[in-house]
């Protein structure tokens, strides 16, 4: 992500990852949301993520709905296929592209309108049929490309820039997708990139559904004081469960820590989560306490942020549907066309 | 109460079943249907079913026909009345001198028959009851039974029904057994007790030859297995969910690895139209052929998504079987009424390929041959089936494929290419058929990879508001759309036996009707040249043959005459030149009918004039 052109030429000492590849690399168009979209902050952070694991880009396949945060996959890996499908649903389009081609990464960028109102049905279905993929859901709590209407993430009692009160009680995606199955669930804040790239290398890394409900204000239509979405308010309440580090195997090892304060989870491609507790009691394989946490945690007016749940044995839709090894997209027609010889037994039978 | 004028008919009539829905009759009719054919007669069965699972009225409709006429024909010579409910008007609705075969077991008073039919009685209950204890199989064996009765009254071959229940049940003895004794009960009880064989009867012939009997929607699945579909995202709706279990049926068979058993293919039940529709348009978009099953309620629920595909040019595939419409409307009756939806489906400048098959055979073929051409068009391709051919087995010519054929992927720019630095412009029309070349992701490190839009871009397929990007872009789709015209099936022209004014346009399932239609005219000396459109967009054969016949009759299965506005509106064709002829009650056309409707309109042609003259 870039709000400006930069020079091609870069400085001889750019950092460059595994692949001998730059920041640059991961890059995409410039960047067309407003200066301070907390949507750009998330694009930066998914570069720096796809940078800091070697990602090749052309083996990520982003794909979108509709929406600002929709638009934003044209604004990173400008050298990954993207696809800005319908409103709402992302979900869809990608479960169909990851049951074509299993050895890609699959990254779905949607927005607070897009996954909780007009979406929501697929939201839920891709979550709970164990679709492998990153779902990084940008919420602001507004409609932004329309001028301003509430989504279905805002919060009850919070106030609009007209002032409108939000009468409807809100959806909470993060809890959503715990209950329906999805086995890597977050929360963080665009404006904390610390804590945003390391759940984002995480989730990149898991294996099934993982969701990242990113808080990331609107500065045009939901940053102001009534608002529970603007930058000073979540900032305020934010209280992290805990911080993830992600090492990957060729990583060495290791910091040192006070005892009892680290967790250590190793996901299914080998790489490994290294939890520092903010909360010491906070589990976060225990998928009901992650929830009931949430609910008490939200009726005190906290955002609980941070690694809420991860099941690092989770299978995903392909195991379910015992596909082969190889990508569907790639089986040549020997192994698809059964061929005259089998059609004529067939016939024979049909008879 | 044997009427003097009974119905005398060799291999030329129609027995129909009337049962209660979840009796389990479905089998034994079917077995009835298939000894008729073994003796070398041609017979279109029909399903009239209910919306629903168990209890209500349900009847299986057995044409005979020696000649061949597949189409249903209308009316009924034999009825088997075994659903008390609906006794009236299936006594009813026999035709005068018709035979009505009932379970005799409690008798009825003499109101409840007709003086003009023959009534031909068994203790069917009574039977059951003697011989079984267990409550199903007194139901099922009932059912058995009266196919033994038919065997005898129709003068069939019983070994015929009995190697057929010995194919049926091979392996499980005890059924084969129990299966031929009832049959067996059925068959001695008529010729004990009743005068055989009645004025129907079935004569050995043969006339079914080599061809093979089965639905339409299992020779979808086929056809997509054989196309070499590798994802379905679908939703269960009647009439088309047995296109999907016919899929993953086929693919069980063929498509499991031979050596670690995984599967070559992936079905997955979507949780609506809309997310199975954009399951496709993913799969597709990365390479794998993929497709849909639906029916006109999920046609109507995937009209964004269709616009999708079709302005960013992605290939799907789409089967759908059409029902009763609009609306819910009548799920379990048959139409062709899902035309104008199909063709222009999604908001704006939209229009889509569509395929017509008439029958299993072309189900198949058409079915396998609709993922070439959506990958060569990169665009949804629809196959429009209906209710009467997906759901009924039907005789069709056997299936082929010729091996050293080769999927067509399109234009797929491919790594060397890339590498090898070819320009790549994703909607670049670089052939001058309107067909732009496309990436798969993941093909190269550094090119050829774009952002997929539903909103303008350039011919690079970066993100653009210029209207002379749009108009570039319209004006290559409808190029593309041209390309088309002569990539679907040509019509197929039947000539009438003299050359003639008249002509008839049909298409799908109609064409066995069409057909029989045409020699019933004939034999009364009325000639009509026939046209089955196969594909839209229409190629000029269409348009020529509307302009070489004065006037041209549009048979169809709709109610607003959906080819007829569809002709009206590619071909710029004068509307009083296309003549509507239109059945739409839910049931199947008939030769009668679209005859009828021809003859009274040419009737009419020829009088007018001369009531001019007498005014």
């Amino acid at each position: 992500m870039t709000y400006l052109a930069k020079p091609k030429l870069l400085s001889a000492d750019a950092p460059r990852n595994a692949l001998g590849y730059t920041r640059r690399d991961y890059e995409g168009a410039i960047s067309t949301l407003c200066a301070g979209c907390g949507h750009d902050s998330i694009s930066a952070a998914i570069v720096q993520a796809c940078f800091d694991l070697d990602i090749e880009p052309h083996k990520v396949a982003k794909l979108s709905g509709i929406g600002c945060s929709s638009k934003t996959p044209d604004y990173f890996l400008g050298n990954s296929h993207g696809f800005n499908s319908v409103h709402g649903r992302m979900p869809s389009v990608l479960t169909g592209a990851a049951l074509a081609n299993r050895n890609l990464i699959y990254l779905g960028v949607s927005g607070d309108g897009d996954s909780a109102s007009i979406g929501i049905g697929q939201f839920a279905h891709a979550m709970r049929r164990g679709v492998n993929m990153t779902y990084i859901v940008e919420n602001n709590g507004v409609y932004g490309l329309t001028k301003g209407q509430f989504s279905a993430t805002a919060d009850k009692g919070s106030k609009s820039k007209k002032g409108v009160l939000n009468s409807d009680s809100p959806i909470d995606l993060a809890a959503l997708a715990l209950q329906l199955g999805a086995t890597y669930v977050a929360r963080s804040f665009s404006g904390d990139k610390e804590q945003l790239v390391p759940l984002i290398k995480g989730a990149l890394c898991h294996n099934g559904p993982a969701l990242i409900d990113v808080l990331s204000p609107c500065v045009t239509f939901n940053n102001h004081s009534g608002s529970t979405r603007s930058y000073d308010y979540v900032r305020q309440h934010n209280e992290a469960v805990n911080r993830v580090e992600v090492i990957l195997p060729r990583d060495p090892i290791e910091a040192s820590y006070p005892p009892g304060s680290l967790r250590r989870i190793v996901q299914h491609d080998g790489s490994i989560l290294h939890l520092r507790k903010l909360d010491i009691d906070y589990d976060p394989s225990d998928r009901i306490g992650a929830i009931n946490h949430l609910q008490e945690r939200q009726a005190l007016g906290e955002i609980v942020t941070g690694l809420l749940y991860v099941d690092s044995s989770a299978q995903d839709m392909h195991s379910h549907l015992n596909t082969v090894e190889k990508p569907l997209n790639q089986l040549g027609d020997a192994y698809l066309c059964p061929g005259s010889k089998a059609l004529h037994a067939l016939n024979d039978a049909l008879m | 109460m044997t009427s003097a004028q009974s119905i005398a008919s060799i291999n030329d009539f129609v027995i129909k079943f009337a049962n209660v829905n979840g009796s389990g009759s479905a089998s034994a009719n079917e077995l009835f249907a298939r000894a008729v054919m073994r003796m070398g007669v041609p017979v279109a069965p029909r399903n009239i079913f209910p919306s629903n699972i168990q209890g209500l009225p349900t009847w299986y409709e057995v044409r005979v026909s020696e000649a061949g006429w597949l189409g249903a024909r209308g009316g009924c010579d034999m009825m088997i009345a075994m659903n008390p409910q609906t006794w009236d008007r299936d006594v009813a609705s026999l035709d005068a001198g018709g035979y009505l075969f009932y379970d005799s077991t409690k008798p009825l008073p003499a109101s409840k028959f007709r003086d003009d039919i023959t009534v031909l009685g068994v203790p069917l209950t009574a039977i059951c009851n003697r011989e079984y204890t267990d409550p199903r199989q007194r139901q099922l064996f009932k059912n058995v039974m009266y196919v033994g009765a038919l065997i005898a009254l129709l003068d069939m071959e019983f070994a015929v029904a009995e190697a057929l229940i010995v194919d049926r049940y091979r392996g499980k003895d005890p059924l084969i057994q129990a299966n031929i004794h009832a049959l067996r009960l059925g068959y001695d009880y008529v010729r004990e007790h009743l005068p055989h064989p009645i004025g129907l009867t079935i004569r050995r012939a043969d006339a079914v030859g080599e061809r093979i009997f089965i639905d339409g929607n299992s020779a979808c699945g086929l056809g997509a297995v054989y196309g070499g579909a590798t994802v379905a995202g679908w939703y269960p709706i009647t009439p088309s969910t047995s296109v999907i279990e016919s899929f993953t049926s086929y693919c069980r068979k063929y498509r499991t690895d031979p050596d670690s058993g995984h599967a070559r293919y992936a079905a997955v039940q979507a949780e609506d139209e809309l997310a199975s529709i954009g399951m496709v348009i993913g799969a597709a978009w990365n390479g794998a052929r993929a497709f849909t099953a639906t029916s006109g309620p999920g046609i109507s629920l995937m009209q964004e998504f269709f616009g999708l595909a079709y302005f960013a040019e992605i290939p799907a595939v789409i089967f759908d079987v059409q029902r009763g419409s609009p609306s819910t409307g009548m799920p379990t009756k048959t139409q062709q009424s899902d035309l104008l939806a199909c063709a222009y489906a999604s908001h704006g400048d939209t229009r889509h390929v569509l395929l017509f098959p008439e029958n299993p055979y072309e189900c198949f073929t058409f079915g396998a041959l609709a993922f070439d051409l959506a990958d060569r068009l990169q665009t949804p391709v629809f196959v429009l089936s209906d209710l009467d051919m997906g759901m009924n087995e039907s005789l069709c010519k056997p299936f082929d494929w010729d091996d050293s054929r080769r999927y067509d992927r399109g234009k797929l720019m491919t790594y060397e290419e890339l590498e090898a630095g070819k320009d790549f412009g994703r909607y670049l029309d670089v052939d001058g058929d309107g067909i732009p070349y496309r990436t798969i992701p993941g093909t190269h490190p550094t090119k050829g990879a774009y952002f997929t839009r539903g909103t303008t871009r350039n011919a690079y397929a970066k993100y653009s508001e210029s209207g002379a990007d749009y108009v570039y872009n319209m004006e290559r789709l409808r190029r593309k759309f041209d390309t088309a015209k002569n990539l679907v099936p040509a019509p197929v022209l039947h000539a009438a036996s003299q050359p003639t004014r008249f002509g008839a346009i049909h298409f799908g399932s109609t064409s066995p009707a069409m057909a029989e239609a045409s020699a019933l005219l004939e034999a009364d000396g009325i000639h009509v040249d026939t046209l089955r459109v196969c594909g839209f967009p229409f190629c000029d054969e269409i348009m020529q043959f509307i302009a070489e016949h004065e006037q041209v009759f549009v048979v169809e299965q709709n109610e607003s005459g959906q080819l007829r506005s569809l002709l009206i509106n590619e071909g710029e064709i004068d509307p009083k030149k296309l003549v509507r002829v239109l059945h739409y009650d839910g049931s199947p056309i008939t030769a009668r009918f679209i005859s009828g409707r021809i003859a009274d309109a040419l009737s009419e042609r020829k009088i007018s004039p001369i009531r001019k003259v007498a005014s």
